[in-house]
């Protein structure tokens, strides 16, 4: 299967989503704090295929999906199906009629 | 005293449990947060943090007040990344609360609460009845495109899932699906019960979405990536939309979601089953 994009890539992903969803301060979440502290951590190994490392980026690959994703669908769900129902004025509208107005209030209203 | 009837959205389908609030003496340290049905919540705090307990679990901290789980329990996670996962959903909610989005503290509450009681053995059975049905073993016969793609995209995952864990899985194309020999089962058996409730409340969940044991797998494996998995799951849907044509408020909609989802369920299993050891070699000048 196609190998999974480099470490840099998915780093910047992940930080871009926090900026997305955090705004400007992002810098000081707990997020940013622990995604840096592990890749750098991760960043220098002895060995050519090292496990943890090719785990952690796997992780790290997922949770970028996982942000992005839920920005994606928050995003079409407030595009298409985020507006709720119309009010009753609007609805007559539609149709070209107007509510009918009772000066003294309608019957059950208080 | 009740407060109301709690309508919270479970990864297992629509459960409806009543959330019992406190007494009025302890009202300032917890509330219930998932209940009201009819108004949404706001966003009723300003920080998120996270808190290490004396037992080495971890919390959330909403404010000064603990998190808890719609089962009144206190929330806990056993490792730091979780915790600061779950973290970043709350924070990321603005004016109202949509736990609709939080899919990792809905899986936490999952776990921790385990609502209908299901034991370790329960979720094999259920897991390994979807073997039988399996997504990449159930084959169609026409149109040839379709099938041409199946066996270019499944067959590769099907005889990697074949060498991992040394069984035979076959495909077929009638409608009772692939025969699977007792000892294919009995060795998927062996190896999910060396997972913990936790990771197997995750898995559950990744199979229910993509509806495939093999795929899940596959990605647990790391031999996968979330957008891998999710493509080979919808492959029937992605063919038809490479030949109709592409709708956003639908199709875009659920793939989105089921991506969210899954990378959830995914980063769920691999944070509850992973032992962080990090071996530190000092350079030797």
């Amino acid at each position: 299967m196609a190998g999974l994009a480099s470490p840099l890539r998915v780093c910047r992903g992940i930080l871009k989503e926090l900026r997305a969803m955090q705004g400007p301060s992002y810098k000081r979440s707990l997020a940013y704090s622990y995604i840096m502290d592990q890749f750098r951590k991760n960043k220098v190994t002895g060995e050519r295929y090292c496990r943890a490392q090719q785990e952690a980026l796997h992780a790290s690959h997922t949770y970028l999906c996982l942000l992005a994703s839920s920005r994606n669908h928050q995003a079409l769900h407030n595009l298409y199906h985020g507006k709720g129902e119309r009010s009753p004025e609007e609805v007559a509208g539609l149709v070209g009629l107007r509510l009918p107005t009772q000066p003294g209030g309608k019957g059950w209203e208080k | 005293m009740f407060r109301g009837i709690v309508q919270l959205r479970n990864s297992f389908g629509n459960v409806i449990s009543v959330c019992k609030s406190c007494p009025s003496n302890q009202y300032s340290r917890c509330l219930s947060k998932y209940s009201t049905a009819s108004t949404e919540r706001k966003r009723f705090y300003q920080d998120v943090s996270i808190s290490q307990g004396d037992d080495g679990l971890y919390e959330i901290n909403l404010d000064r007040r603990k998190l808890k789980t719609p089962g009144g329990k206190l929330f806990t996670v056993p490792n730091e990344a979780l915790a600061i996962a779950v973290a970043t959903e709350w924070d990321a909610q603005r004016e109202t609360l949509k736990f609709y989005t939080m899919h990792l503290t809905t899986l936490c509450n999952t776990a921790l609460d385990n609502p209908t009681q299901r034991s370790k053995q329960q979720m094999i059975n259920s897991a390994l009845k979807f073997l039988e049905t399996d997504t990449i073993c159930y084959r169609v016969d026409e149109p040839l495109g379709l099938v041409e793609l199946q066996k270019n995209e499944w067959d590769p995952v099907l005889h990697w899932m074949e060498n991992r864990y040394n069984v035979t899985i076959g495909s077929s194309s009638s409608i009772l699906g692939p025969e699977i020999p007792q000892a294919t089962k009995d060795t998927f058996q062996q190896h999910l019960s060396s997972y913990s409730l936790w990771s197997l409340t995750g898995l559950e969940f990744v199979i229910s979405q993509l509806k495939s044991i093999l795929l899940s797998l596959g990605m647990v494996d790391r031999y996968l990536t979330v957008e891998q998995a999710v493509l080979l799951s919808r492959l029937e849907e992605e063919y038809q939309i490479g030949r109709w044509g592409n709708v956003e408020w639908a199709h875009d909609y659920d793939m989105y979601e089921l991506r969210a989802r899954t990378a959830a369920g995914a980063l769920f299993i691999q944070l509850s089953s992973e032992n962080l050891t990090v071996k530190h070699k000092i350079m030797q000048d």
